[in-house]
């Protein structure tokens, strides 16, 4: 047991694990913003109001139908998903040929609709959700006690963000999408859907949103305000990630993780602020982000 | 951001080339009666509004920049007014002046900063630089927190006027608002404001031909957020406090929201805009749920059907300038 | 003539309910937070209880008649301020309360001073509104954050939890708590073994809970509110905290968070309020009118409170026969008599304008110790009255000299 700072480094590999872990939420967040914001060109800011649908859906389910959280994980994202294809067609198909602004506009807009929403028919102050059995309880690791459910949470992460990247970088599916944004006309001469493309690719993005929603609601609070305290800071992440990357998205996300909890240990009433110092510097040396593709 | 095309070039008539004037006297005529038909408090409060919204739109409908953190400039503006009138002992005169002081050198700080980037990267660092400064002024002593600065006192203007009289601070509150109304229509048809307008429509033009865009945007920048500091540093001696509400992303957004409501690159847009939400909020205040629904419902609306605003699609539809 | 008429509307006072008393017309404004953090501590709940105040007291004086209105302050000083204003001046309201929101209480507090009009906090924390910062027209209700740091803390320190580590919201708020609560630990012959300071609307304790953690503290003081206390605690129940043998004291908890939080996540939770529902059967009963109109919600002692303090204002505004337009004369009235209602009991009102009655030491139960829904806490301890609340002189209120 020795001494960094001051910091003895037992308590510190405890904070860079939990670091992780938040980083592992961040990332998960960041990627469907990145998604949607790299392959549309649309700048989601219902992406925090829609995390917040993934974990009331989940919640809701938990009330209706008795189907606990393994099931919501899957069922949530998808009913989520598709209000965001509603909202996708009845919506923000009519601004793409509009500056990114009028989006922006747009789903900051909704996210309000949503918010309101929310707590005009649940209240504030949050509803209960408490973690499955099968993940309760946790390791002792020596220098900290790991919950199983935080480990659960940095393992689907990794999973769910690698196989998006996958699947965008790597596989045809993937090479179409980037296309039809590159030349929509040009990839709809060769007779793709691309109208359909974008709509499913928007409804995607929502879908991980609420998939995050889910994966959250056992341990932070419910409440309809949840994803108005989070978007601020994933958009940092996904602006310092770089815009359109979805692996700049990933890295960025658990990079800033480490970052937060460090400062959490250091400097703990700065941690708030420390995303935003860091986003101001690197959107003033390199704008595109650290891995962005334009500038 | 879409243009209304020149209505000068199809149909020249008495009635449009005089319609700002027009607007304006109305404008005046109105505000001058309103503390006799209303409650005053509540006019002064949306006239402060009014200038932080037209000082906004001076970034966004004239210069093309889109600022996503303006609150910095009002709620620091009305922050260091309220504390050098409490603490200080300043007459109102003196603290406006600190507030709006206090903005002008925000502005130059975070606009210079800002500048060197477009369109949503320009937005995103505006609002990075103002969730900092939200952060430091949660934790400042002197800002008292969540609490705020409370029993502001209004002083006597000049040593003269007790502004604790409601009428005679409302009079000082029309002048204020009026000098920095003109001042804003003054910057746009200058020169000045001819080239802030060529450096929205095609920057790299404007380069080519000579003009140095960047020290016109930050000269632009710096105006807007201090014009935005008049607005709250008056709106700390009006309503007495300053808070946290002043500096907070939500109050950004608002201003956004007025602008965008009244007609974004009007002159009188904003005005109209920051009356419509303030009149909302406080007709809705009874039934306080639906607020943030309707609030967004209306964002909603504007993108989608009204995205020239109140006063945009008026002046459309009637071919004239306002 | 007039002199049997004194002695009539004065028999009449004190029957409580005669016929032939003085018509007394009044109108109350209640300014919540109807719509964001504290709706539900507050809000609806509050106009709800209000009108349950107006219609027993009318019920007993059909001489009275009580308009009421309500409105949502949003959380911001400026919104509140300006529908104080507006209230007093232009729809002439009488009597504003309830206004969780500290920020938004002070100003409210100076407007009601301003025009010398009448306000009853029983929403709001700050132990400044009966400090340096009281004036004669308003009167704090319910409860404040010097009553939950001494509540809470010696109380806590008596039963054994004499070692203490504390999470503090990093705002002057959290400062406050964090500064009576030690004080208290540390009176009551407790140690502080460290603590830590967390952004305001924070996600993630897990950092800080671990160093919560590794202290060894016996008792983790939670110096927050609002989501951040139910954060805190949710994800202390995911580290095992409770069950490693220290306990949570939460020092501003409402029964609405422990029914958001659940109560296998918030058992072992120990707290102090000055009412619970489920207390004796005059609560019980209340509770059930209470929810016809708030159905699936739990009474918070703000709501309480606000019926309590309407309760008083109107017996004041019957002493003084209807006049009511000098709020500073209402008020020493309503200082000058002592409270009584079915909620609160007994109590007194001091010069400082800090209404005292007895505070509750309370424990979240068990899931299996929790018998229906709303069976939330065990009473562990009460805190009389004269002990309850800051001495009157530790205050600095300018009204109270010497």
């Amino acid at each position: 047991m020795f001494e960094i700072f001051g910091i003895p480094s037992t308590a510190l590999f405890g904070q860079l694990l939990i670091g992780l872990i938040n980083g592992s939420f961040y990332a998960l967040l960041s990627l469907g913003l990145a998604v949607i914001f790299g392959m549309l060109n649309i700048i989601n800011f219902s992406h925090g109001a829609q995390y917040m649908m993934g974990a009331f859906a989940a919640y809701l389910i938990l009330q209706y139908s008795g189907l606990g959280y393994w099931p919501a994980l899957i069922i949530a994202p998808i009913l989520v998903g598709i209000t965001g294809i509603l909202v996708e067609r009845f919506f923000l198909q009519w601004l793409y040929k509009l500056d990114h602004l009028y989006g922006l506009l747009l789903t900051f807009g909704l996210a309000l609709i949503f918010e309101g929403v929310a707590r005009n028919y649940f209240g504030s102050a949050g509803l209960p959700y408490t973690v499955p059995d099968s993940l309760r309880g946790g390791l002792n690791l020596g220098f900290m006690f790991l919950p199983n459910y935080r480990a659960w949470v940095v393992a689907a992460s990794l999973v769910v963000c690698f196989g998006t990247w996958f699947v965008i970088e790597r596989t045809r599916l993937g090479a179409y999408l980037r296309a039809a944004t590159e030349n929509p006309t040009l990839v709809r001469a060769f007779g793709i859907n691309v109208p359909r493309m974008i709509t499913l690719t928007y409804g995607f993005g929502v879908a991980l949103a609420a998939f995050a929603g889910v994966m959250a609601a056992p341990i932070y609070n419910v409440s309809p305000q949840m994803g108005a305290e989070l978007i601020i800071v994933v958009f940092a992440v996904v602006v310092i990630g770089g815009m359109g990357s979805i692996l700049g998205a990933i890295v960025t996300g658990f990079g800033l993780g480490v970052i937060e909890g460090l400062t959490k240990v250091f400097f703990p009433e700065a941690s708030n602020t420390v995303i935003f110092v860091i986003m101001a510097i690197v959107l003033l040396v390199r704008p595109a982000g650290l891995f962005g593709r334009r500038a | 951001m879409e243009r209304v095309v020149d209505p000068l070039a199809k149909r020249p008539s008495v009635l449009r080339a005089q319609s700002e004037t027009i607007g304006f006297v109305v404008m005046v005529v109105a505000l001058v009666v309103a503390p006799f038909v209303t409650y005053p408090l509540f006019v002064m409060q949306a006239m402060c509004f009014a200038l932080f919204a037209c000082a906004f739109n001076l970034l966004i409908g004239y210069v093309g920049l889109l600022s996503f953190g303006h609150a910095l400039y009002f709620g620091w503006a009305s922050y260091l007014s309220a504390y050098s009138a409490k603490a200080w002992g300043f007459p109102p005169e003196l603290a406006i002046l600190t507030g709006t002081a206090t903005a002008a050198i925000c502005g130059l700080v975070a606009g210079s900063l800002a500048i060197r980037r477009q369109g949503i990267y320009f937005a995103m660092i505006t609002l990075a630089l103002a969730q900092m400064m939200y952060f430091f002024a949660l934790q400042a002593k002197f800002t008292g927190g969540e609490d705020g600065i409370q029993a502001v006192p209004r002083g006597h203007l000049f040593g003269i006027f007790d502004l604790k009289n409601e009428m005679t601070m409302y009079a000082v509150v029309l002048v204020i608002f009026l000098a920095g109304f003109l001042f804003i229509y003054r910057i746009i048809h200058s020169p000045f404001g001819e080239v802030l307008k060529a450096i929205r429509e095609n920057e790299t033009r404007a380069i080519s031909l000579g003009y140095k865009t960047d020290r016109y945007k930050l000269v632009a920048f710096v105006l807007s957020a201090t014009l935005a500091g008049v607005a709250g540093a008056t709106k700390a001696i009006v309503l007495q406090l300053a808070s946290l509400t002043d500096v907070n992303w939500p109050m950004s957004g608002e201003v956004v929201l007025m602008t965008l409501v009244g007609g974004l690159g009007t002159i009188f847009g904003p005005v109209v805009g920051a009356f419509v939400i303030l009149v909302m909020q406080f007709k809705l205040a009874p039934i306080g749920e639906w607020v943030l629904v309707i609030q967004g419902a209306i964002f909603v609306a504007c993108v989608l059907l009204f995205r020239r605003g109140v006063i945009g699609e008026i002046a459309h539809k009637l071919r004239i300038r306002l | 003539m007039r002199r049997f008429m004194g002695l009539a509307a004065l028999a009449a006072v004190l029957a409580c309910g005669g016929a032939n008393a003085q018509q007394v017309n009044v109108k109350i404004g209640v300014l919540s937070d109807m719509s964001s953090l504290y709706a539900d501590i507050g809000g609806p709940g509050s106009v709800a209880a209000a009108k349950m105040a107006i219609a027993d007291f009318t019920k007993d004086h059909p001489n009275v008649k009580v308009e009421l209105i309500s409105g949502d302050h949003q959380n911001k000083p400026d919104i509140g301020s300006q529908i104080a204003n507006q209230w007093f001046d232009v729809d002439k309201v009488d009597l504003i309360i309830d206004t969780p929101n500290s920020g938004v209480a002070l100003a409210v507090s100076q407007v009601a001073n301003q025009k010398n009009k009448i306000f009853i906090v029983s929403g709001a924390a700050a132990s400044d509104l009966t400090g340096p910062k009281c004036n004669a027209n308003t009167i704090h209700w319910t409860y404040d954050t010097w009553m939950l740091a001494n509540g809470t803390g010696t109380a806590i320190v008596k039963t054994g939890g004499d070692s203490w580590f504390f999470l503090t919201s990093d705002y002057a708020f959290g400062h406050a708590l964090e500064r009576d609560t030690m004080a208290a630990v540390e009176k009551a012959g407790g140690k502080v073994l460290g603590k830590v300071r967390h952004p305001l609307n924070t996600n993630d304790f897990s950092s800080f809970l671990l160093q919560a953690q590794s202290s060894k503290a016996k008792v983790i003081g939670l110096a927050n509110a609002g989501g951040d206390t139910i954060n805190s605690i949710k994800q202390a129940a995911e580290f095992g905290i409770v069950k490693g043998g220290q306990s949570l004291a939460g020092l501003l908890v409402f029964a609405s968070d422990v029914a958001a939080l659940g109560l296998p996540t918030a058992q072992g939770l120990i707290l102090t309020e000055t009412w619970y529902w489920d207390m004796n059967d005059a609560n019980r009963a209340w509770t059930k009118r209470w929810q016809q109109e708030r159905q699936g919600k739990w009474p918070t002692m703000i709501h309480a409170g606000v019926y309590s303090g309407i309760t008083h204002y109107l017996k004041a505004a019957v002493a003084l026969k209807g006049n009511v337009s000098d709020g500073k004369a209402v008020v020493a009235q309503m200082k000058s008599m002592p409270t009584d209602d079915p909620l609160f009991g007994k109590g007194t009102i001091r010069p400082d304008g800090r209404k005292v009655h007895p505070a509750y030491l309370l424990e979240v139960k068990k899931p299996s110790d929790s018998k229906y829904p709303g069976d939330f806490y065990n009473v562990r301890a009460t805190i009389p009255a004269d002990q309850a609340f800051r001495p009157l002189k530790e205050g600095n209120c300018p009204l109270v000299s010497g």
